[in-house]
């Protein structure tokens, strides 16, 4: 005998903003590792798509998310992101989890600085600043691992932008293979409370599933208090997965282990 | 005739014969890339000789199939040409396939009947349309291809922009309607376009999968789509302003796809049928026709060529392994994966937990190096059709948790080793069954060569035409 499906216990909701545009390798992979960990938990997930010209309230939601573009793209978005900026830097600084990628990591920034001069304006969640160096300078490509507070993370990196953390800003991790934020002063990526920005790719969020648990634990702490906990997943796929990204970069990338 | 030409032809010979002594592979690639250093303009200088009429084929997905279509009607027309069949579409890969049709003094035989066909690798499109002066230049689509090789979609419609640039004013482009990144390509062209498209309602789909977004060119509007057939391509228009899909001089309707063959009607020529399959092919066989239509062949030729199209290297070739079939269906980037899954779940006919499908998923050079457009990738499409699978490949352990959370069932296999690949495929199939396997270029080459070894298909460069 079936019943109807007990109401799911907790209910996450979070914002993609920009899926359509802002999406480059693979960057939709986090949003499905996001789905399939609360979904093997009975955590109801409910994705809402915000696009140019939608409103958007980042307090009413308990997640945001948003990848990468081409430069193009960057310049279609970036006014829009502009006028909601405000709102989501109170988000962050409320605890709100975040997790930007690549372009979205550049626009959380204070600006782009394109290789012409042209500057495309960030929302300053994050003290830094990415500037790309002229169409001559060689692309930033490679496999990363990086070593983080919850652990080493490994994902792969495509920039041609060189970001410069300010001073008091935290990164999100240090390199041990790849290039990182501008391949010289060893960071990757910032964070700042439950927000994190990054270049990583791979998608980052399957193969990494400590980050990707973090985000979620955050998410549901904020919102229905500090006692709840979420029970371990079999990972064996997600951790040979992650093994097999690491011994690759420590055939390919620079870097020590 | 030329000195230095005749010197470079002889070189890229030399270099052709020894490559193959020593067993490396077909040789495709060396002996052009010798002739280049003795004639950097070999290429202009054998391939202007052709009087028949020089095509280009280009596109991120469908060109090797696309002109090897027009080759098959070619030759049903009875018109000599010249084709870079085994697909090394780099200029060196154009030089080695002509200097291997000339004299030693650097001419071409009956060179002012014969056409030159020549699948172009995206990048390369400006330096064959300065080297080869086209009269006709095919575009089959722009889709995200392995970004980590050529930058950015942008920069691949920059490149062919600054190609058409530099052909013959008077050229025929051929450009695929559907595609609003192609058919942009004819805002600025002054001279003849012929569009192909497709026109059939019932492949319409309301769910386009992942995809880059784009956008109008000219006013930055968004696109609406009367018809999407898959990712961006479609009956599009732009809500901002007027442009929308042109009409189509060839079109293709009534299509109708089976395991190992597709049939579909065009007007003017009546119903056709060629043993591929696959909406995306269909794309490249309406391509082709438009083509061929351009070169001025025959119907009948288009209809007899068509027949007799056999699969490109590891795309839908069929490999017999102790009695199981098994069909390869080469993936090399999202939108090609996308329409491989598409015509799985098509090919299952609504039957669950039937297929049977092996993914191998390489990251070297050629494949791209960034695992992440799995990810890009709609598997969810065939989980409920797939009944058994197993993943290949240097990173079948990425490949098996993208499939992990598609929602397949629980692969039978995760091996790097093509050997090992085959033995538990044939473990967990019986003979007669059908076996699809999805691999990236070098994971097909690799399964390719241990399917060589098991006696189960030949060697390509031997495969006679």
């Amino acid at each position: 005998m079936t019943g109807p499906a007990p109401a799911p216990r907790y209910q996450l909701r979070l914002a993609h903003l920009y899926p359509d545009v802002m999406n480059i390798y693979g960057d939709r992979g986090n949003v499905l590792a996001l789905r399939y960990r609360c979904q093997v938990r009975g955590i109801e997930l409910k994705v809402t798509d915000v696009n140019v010209g939608d409103p958007f309230d980042p307090a009413a939601f308990d997640l945001v998310l948003m990848g990468g573009g081409q430069d193009r793209e960057q310049r279609r978005i970036a006014e829009d992101l502009v006028a909601k900026g405000p709102a989501i830097r109170a988000a962050v600084d409320d605890g709100l989890p975040a997790l930007v990628v690549c372009g979205g990591f550049q626009l959380w920034g204070h600006r782009y600085v394109d290789h012409e001069g042209g500057v495309i304006p960030g929302i300053s969640v994050f003290d830094l600043e990415t500037r790309h160096p002229g169409p001559r300078a060689d692309r930033c490509i490679g496999d990363v691992v990086l070593s983080t507070g919850a652990g080493d993370v490994v994902g792969f990196e495509n920039h041609g932008g060189r970001t410069y953390l300010g001073p008091g800003q935290e990164p999100f991790g240090r390199v041990r293979r790849g290039f990182g934020n501008n391949a010289e002063d060893g960071t990757e990526g910032a964070r700042r409370g439950n927000a994190i920005g990054t270049y990583l790719h791979g998608s980052l969020l399957p193969k990494n599933p400590a980050i990707t648990d973090e985000l979620l634990l955050a998410a549901l702490r904020r919102r229905y208090g500090a006692d709840v906990e979420l029970p371990p997943l079999d990972d064996a796929a997600e951790q040979a997965a992650h093994r097999s990204a690491e011994a690759i970069a420590a055939r390919r990338s620079r870097g020590a282990d | 005739m030329n000195a230095r030409l005749a010197a470079a032809v002889a070189a890229g010979r030399a270099a052709g014969l020894g490559s193959r002594l020593l067993g490396r592979g077909g040789g495709t690639a060396l002996p052009g890339l010798v002739a280049e250093r003795v004639d950097p303009a070999i290429v202009a200088h054998l391939g202007r000789q052709l009087g028949g009429g020089r095509v280009l084929v280009t596109g991120t997905n469908g060109k090797t199939t696309t002109s090897r279509i027009v080759a098959e009607i070619l030759r049903e027309a009875g018109r000599p040409f010249i084709h870079n069949r085994e697909g090394s579409n780099l200029m060196r890969g154009l030089a080695s396939t002509l200097l291997f049709e000339a004299r030693p003094t650097g001419a071409i035989p009956r060179a002012r009947r014969t056409t030159g066909l020549f699948e172009v690798d995206e990048a390369t499109c400006p330096a064959a349309a300065r080297a080869l002066a086209p009269g006709v230049f095919a575009f089959t689509n722009l889709f995200r291809d392995q970004l980590d090789r050529y930058g950015e979609v942008d920069t691949v419609a920059a490149l062919w922009r600054e190609a058409l640039a530099a052909a013959p004013k008077d050229a025929t482009i051929v450009l695929n309607a559907d595609d609003p990144s192609v058919a942009e390509l004819a805002e600025g062209w002054s001279g003849p376009v012929h569009w192909f498209g497709l026109d059939d309602a019932a492949f319409a789909t309301e769910y386009a999968g992942a995809f880059d977004a784009r956008w109008c060119r000219e006013c930055g509007g968004n696109f609406a789509y009367d018809r999407r057939y898959f990712a961006h391509v479609g009956w599009w228009r732009c809500t901002g302003c007027d442009r929308r899909r042109a009409a189509t001089q060839t079109t293709g309707s009534a299509l109708r796809l089976g395991l190992d063959e597709a049939t579909f009607e065009v007007e003017g020529i009546g119903a056709l049928r060629m043993p591929l399959t696959g909406t995306y092919n269909v794309y490249n066989a309406l391509a082709a026709i438009c083509v061929a239509r351009v070169l001025g062949l025959p119907p009948e030729a288009i209809a007899a060529g068509l027949a007799k199209v056999r699969p490109a290297f590891g795309r839908q070739e069929v490999a017999e392994l102790e009695g199981r079939h098994i069909r390869l269906l080469l993936t090399k980037n999202p939108a090609g994966a996308n329409q491989v899954l598409r015509l799985l779940e098509q090919l299952a006919g609504g039957a669950q937990g039937t297929l049977k499908v092996a993914v191998l998923l390489n990251d070297r050079f050629a494949d791209g190096q960034d695992v992440s457009w799995t990810w890009d990738v709609d598997y969810e499409l065939a989980a409920g059709e797939v009944g058994s699978c197993w993943v290949g490949g240097d990173r079948a352990e990425d490949m098996a948790l993208r499939l992990k959370y598609a929602g397949w069932p629980a692969p039978g296999a995760v091996v790097h080793e093509p050997a090992a690949l085959l033995d538990a495929i044939v473990a967990g199939t019986a003979p007669g069954d059908e076996v699809f396997v999805v691999p990236t270029y070098t994971a097909m080459l690799d399964l390719r060569a241990e399917l060589v070894r098991r006696g189960a298909v030949g060697r390509f460069w031997e495969r006679g035409e």
